[in-house]
């Protein structure tokens, strides 16, 4: 099973506490009528499918309920780090020197 | 409920009376208002409680409060709330009859658990809550000794928590 830390308890838990929400960072347009039907169809279906490290939204549903951010190893499934929502994608550079 | 407790050597399981239980949702940075509305002053880091005779309350978010009370005491807690209702903006939901309590005790209460919590047991700190699951079911798991455990889930999820931890205590019970 896989370990995931939520950066609001800040704790190590199991997967079965979350649920997965779907690729991070992508803005709801401010004003969506004023896009085209193809940038519109971007928003909502479009996704980068990334092989590698990819930032993706998680919920401690069965916790403390909030999102959050998280990078993960798509071809390993290893979580790389977890921030809290609003806050910038870590930057992979400071990751690795970090460990 | 005709059997409410199924008690072995090692663990037992009990349905527990009822309680006045709310659910508080405030900004940390107004806490002491819920403190003073509350008579208790509520902790800070999620999975972290504090008693005081029989009010207790159990950070479960980082803007979210479990608060119990004697049932006599409900109509009252909510008046207080209400009353600061208008200066400081918070809701204070009534869960009593949400939620069936079950105590589990002894022993093994630790070895029941694992039957259907994922988490590790062993750090949830004494006199600590947190939410969690129990076999696919939503729970509030509070620790209120080294092996005396209450689980509160939700009453239709109820049949199912407190019959498998039923079943799991009979299998304990006669080694397997
Ligand atoms: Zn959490």
């Amino acid at each position: 099973m896989l370990l995931i830390h939520c950066p609001y308890c800040d704790d190590t838990l199991p997967e079965l506490e979350f649920a997965y929400a779907g690729e991070a960072h992508i803005d709801r347009p401010a004003d969506p009528s004023k896009l085209t039907d193809e940038e519109w169809r971007d928003f909502l279906f479009i996704r980068t499918n990334v092989k590698g490290v990819h930032a993706e939204r998680w919920r401690h549903i069965n916790g403390c309920g909030r999102f959050f951010n998280a990078l993960r190893d798509t071809v390993s499934d290893r979580f790389l780090t977890t921030y809290k929502a609003g806050e910038a994608r870590p930057d992979m550079q400071t990751l690795e020197a970090a460990e | 409920m005709n059997a409410p407790v199924t008690s072995f050597d090692t663990v037992s399981v009990t349905v527990l009376p009822s309680v006045a239980r709310f659910n508080l949702r405030i900004a940390p940075a107004d806490l002491s208002v819920a403190s003073a509305a509350f008579g208790l002053t509520l902790p800070t880091k999620i999975g972290q409680g504090a008693q005081s005779g029989d009010r207790a309350a159990y950070c479960i978010g980082p803007d979210e409060w479990l608060l119990h009370a004697a049932e006599a005491d409900q109509q009252a807690i909510v008046s207080a709330f209400a009353a600061v209702r208008a200066d400081t903006a918070h809701s204070l939901v009534v869960i009593s009859d949400r939620e069936m309590t079950i105590g589990i005790d002894g022993p093994d209460a630790l070895a029941l658990l694992s039957v259907g919590c994922p988490i590790d047991l062993s750090r949830l700190p004494i006199g600590g809550a947190k939410r969690t699951v129990f076999d696919y079911a939503q729970v509030m798991l509070i620790r209120d000794a080294e092996d005396a455990f209450r689980v509160e889930v939700w009453r239709s999820y109820f049949p199912h928590v407190h019959g498998l931890l039923e079943i799991a205590a009979r299998e304990l019970t006669v080694g397997l």
